[in-house]
């Protein structure tokens, strides 16, 4: 029973990750019809936001300290940072030790303007043409920005702790009335569980609650329509596109202390992200969101050493194989609307 | 009917030329090869000679590739006679003094093998057919020089391979024209097993993560089969897919199991993200069987190590080399400093063991060029077999003429718990001394392949 519980939080763990990209991606196509490859790629810049804040935060002055030495046998240049200055030591430790809560402020921004940039920038011009160049210019894009940051940044993960205060696991066994110890999740990942639920709520209540939301739902459903009332669909879509890389961007954040990010991060999970989106249905962000915990819930479970003596490598197709099933079984995908990626 | 038609001169000239071609296999020596600068692919012209590295410059390992690549460009400063000599001094042999090799300026290109093999072969061939490199050298994964090597072999070009540490590379895909610096998982599972036992106790259950390709594979082999030697049980052994980045759903069931370590035999950034996510878990503060949980990485990598962070402290892992050997361990590992201060005051920071192996693999070729007397590939690995040597950092090492393998000491390294700096990562445990981690030809990790003949190509 404890590794099913721990399977189904390891499910949900993924699934938040999945969700929150595959709710980006459904957001752009719904709204503009673009088939998006360089969503990974606004994953991996959200992720890396973190990186520079948190190398902002711990910018330096040297000190030169003579009781010690480097590896040269110099005397020792130590960093100080200029928040310990600024702060005194302990407040400055404690900002760079919050720098990926921190970053969320810090992405948010950015992540919406380098959005509207893109979309105003390059995929606007796409909007005609069909579905294969726009796959096509998105995926160059997402390769272009990936060795930009593996410019800046090496190719090497770059770790990007969480705040030390949420540090090690929760017992999950001393509360459930199991073996204590028996089922631990680290902290990190339940918050960021929680916060891809908090997200997509706003997401959708934005959608749902606002008069901007529900032109853009309108304009989803009948975009010449509400064109011809005169309203400004496409300003409205760019801040769709927008909001949706500052999601994206947001999950990056997050899961920069589960994993440490590098310039590949956003590939790993494009493909996957790209099967959630089918299998929920295309343009439907229910959708997105139930098959991201579905997913990676049977991604989970695919794992588990039982199953795997049983069907050695399954974890490694499930994905996949779930998605053909449901392709056959519902072609439009779990919750997908007619009509849409249909003529 | 016949007719004889010998003479004197005719006898003589036949005789002599019999006796040489009888006499060859053993006059094959230095002044012979001397004579011998043709016949050979991509033989030098000219008062140059062109080296191929051919690293990782893009792909996820390209920080590793770039270290390497500073410590070849440092090492043909140093052949060149330019900067402060590095290791020239230091090394045992003293036939390089700065005028390149052979008086040749050693000039060099450079190939990005991607981490790929097809694209590590394709630049490989393209610095022998169109750049003219007479030795290939680099790499970051056993794959690549797996395919370089035999890519070599065919085209008459010494490999002399960068890091891979699967067995294979000098097991049974080993090859005349490749040698290989860099320990191996072998090494790394007999060095690290007494260790083990020593620190953790012989009653232990251990649980593999390991990565789903050959590399994996080996070491998990070499690491399982010598911790059972010393009483360590194997729980379970589960691969892992080469593409995997959250390991969660492989830790869960470390949880659910009664192993008290868990040995991650992972590389690169399947390393990073699996250590993190094992420590994410708290597996290091459970207390299983009454004992402590314990991790092991077989593998370490500084660079890497710089990735995971923190989660490194206090885990037991096998190295080829530590920029701090000679200053902790002493003069055994001398040539360590001369290395570590060049490289540290032309580029800002300490050299990793990857860039160390590239500049000794470097210095090796040229010295055997130096004693042979030629570039022909099979002088240069007639003057590498049975090589002793000492100078280069790792203490007294053999090049084994068996299987073109190194024979060293291997250091045993522990994540440090309080760094003091972004390369003072980790700590010298202890270092296993070369008879420990020296193996018959024919063991069984290492079967099913044969060098061959060297091949000068041509």
């Amino acid at each position: 029973m404890d590794a099913i519980i721990l399977q189904i939080l390891n499910g949900l763990d993924k699934g938040s990750a999945y969700a929150l990209i595959a709710l980006g991606l459904t957001l752009i196509f719904g709204t503009l019809g673009v088939v998006n490859f360089a969503h990974g790629a606004l994953f991996m810049l959200g992720a890396f936001c973190a990186v520079t804040l948190s190398r902002l935060l711990q910018l330096s002055h040297e000190v030169v300290d003579d009781t010690r030495t480097d590896f040269l046998g110099n005397p020792l240049t130590v960093d100080v940072p200029y928040v310990y200055d600024i702060f005194g030591e302990s407040a400055g430790a404690a900002i760079i030790d919050w720098a990926v809560p921190l970053a969320i402020l810090f992405a948010i921004p950015i992540m919406i303007l380098i959005g509207v940039v893109m979309e105003r920038g390059l995929i606007k011009h796409f909007y005609k043409r069909p579905h294969a160049d726009q796959i096509l210019v998105t995926f160059g894009l997402a390769i272009v920005l990936q060795e930009v940051i593996k410019y800046f940044y090496g190719a090497n993960p770059i770790p990007t702790p969480a705040p030390s205060a949420f540090v090690g696991s929760f017992d999950f066994g001393a509360v459930l009335g199991f073996d204590p110890g028996s089922i631990v999740y680290p902290y990190w990942r339940l918050i960021y569980f929680f916060f891809a639920a908090i997200v997509i709520a706003a997401v959708f209540a934005f959608l749902q609650f606002t008069t901007f939301g529900m032109v853009v739902r309108a304009g989803m459903a009948d975009r010449e329509t509400v064109t011809l009332l005169g309203i400004d669909i496409d300003k409205r879509f760019t801040i769709m596109f927008g909001l949706a890389a500052a999601v994206a961007g947001l999950a990056g954040v997050m899961y920069t202390p589960i994993n440490s990010p590098n310039y590949h991060m956003g590939m790993d999970f494009l493909v996957l992200s790209f099967v959630v989106v089918v299998v929920g249905g295309m343009g439907s962000l229910p959708g997105a969101v139930l098959a991201g915990f579905l997913l990676g819930i049977i991604e989970a479970f695919a794992s588990m050493s039982e199953v795997l003596e049983i069907l050695p490598g399954i974890n490694q197709i499930v994905i996949y194989l779930v998605a053909i099933i449901v392709l056959l079984t519902r072609p439009r995908g779990l919750m997908g609307r007619k009509g849409v990626m249909e003529d | 009917m016949t007719k004889g038609n010998f003479t004197r001169r005719g006898v003589l000239r036949t005789g002599a030329a019999a006796g040489t071609g009888l006499a060859a296999p053993t006059i094959f020596t230095g002044a012979v090869w001397a004579d011998a600068h043709t016949g050979f692919t991509n033989a030098p012209q000219g008062d140059t000679v062109t080296l191929g590295f051919n690293v990782p410059q893009s792909g996820p390992y390209a920080d590793e590739g770039a270290d390497e690549l500073r410590a070849f460009e440092l090492a043909v400063e140093h052949l060149n006679g330019e900067g402060d000599g590095g290791m020239l001094s230091t090394f045992s042999e003293q036939n390089l003094d700065g005028t390149g090799i052979m008086g040749k300026r050693v000039e060099f290109v450079t190939g990005d093998t991607q981490t790929k093999s097809d694209a590590a072969r394709a630049s490989a061939r393209s610095m022998i057919e169109r750049d003219g490199a007479i030795m290939v050298s680099g790499g970051s994964s056993s794959g690549v020089a797996v395919a370089v090597q035999a890519l070599c072999q065919e085209a008459g070009i010494i490999f002399m391979a960068g890091l891979t540490h699967a067995n294979d590379t000098t097991g049974k895909d080993k090859r005349a024209n490749g040698f290989r610096h860099f320990f191996n998982s072998y090494m790394s599972g007999a060095a690290l097993a007494p260790i083990l036992a020593a620190q953790y106790g012989n009653d232990r259950k251990a649980y593999h993560l390991t990565a789903d390709y050959n590399w994996g594979y080996t070491t998990e082999q070499a690491v399982r089969e010598s911790t059972e030697a010393l009483g360590w049980e194997t729980v379970n052994t589960v691969l892992t897919p080469l593409t995997q980045t959250d390991f969660s759903s492989y830790i869960t069931p470390v949880l659910q199991s009664d192993a008290d370590i868990l040995v991650l035999n992972h590389y690169g950034g399947n390393m990073v993200n699996s250590l993190t996510n094992a420590v994410q878990f708290g597996l290091r503060d459970r207390q299983v069987n009454g004992k402590q949980f314990e991790i092991v990485v077989p593998l370490y990598s500084e660079l890497m190590a710089r990735g995971a962070g923190q989660n490194i402290a206090g885990i037991l892992g096998s190295q080829n080399w530590d920029w701090k050997l000679e200053n902790q361990l002493g003069d055994r590992y001398s040539g360590t400093n001369a290395f570590v201060q060049s490289f540290g005051t032309k580029y800002g920071f300490p050299p990793s063991q990857a860039a160390h192996t590239c500049y000794v693999q470097t210095l090796l070729y040229a010295d055997a060029v130096q004693r042979a007397g030629s570039f022909n590939p099979c002088a240069v690995v007639e003057a590498l077999e049975g090589f002793e040597f000492d100078g280069l950092g790792n203490g007294p090492t053999l090049y084994r003429a068996e299987d073109h393998q190194c024979f060293k000491d291997v250091v045993v390294v522990r994540g440090k718990e309080n760094p003091e700096n972004e390369f003072d990562l980790v700590e010298i445990v202890e270092v296993t001394p070369v008879d420990q981690v020296t193996y018959a030809p024919d063991h069984p990790q290492f079967a099913g392949g044969s060098l061959g003949e060297c091949n000068p190509g041509a």
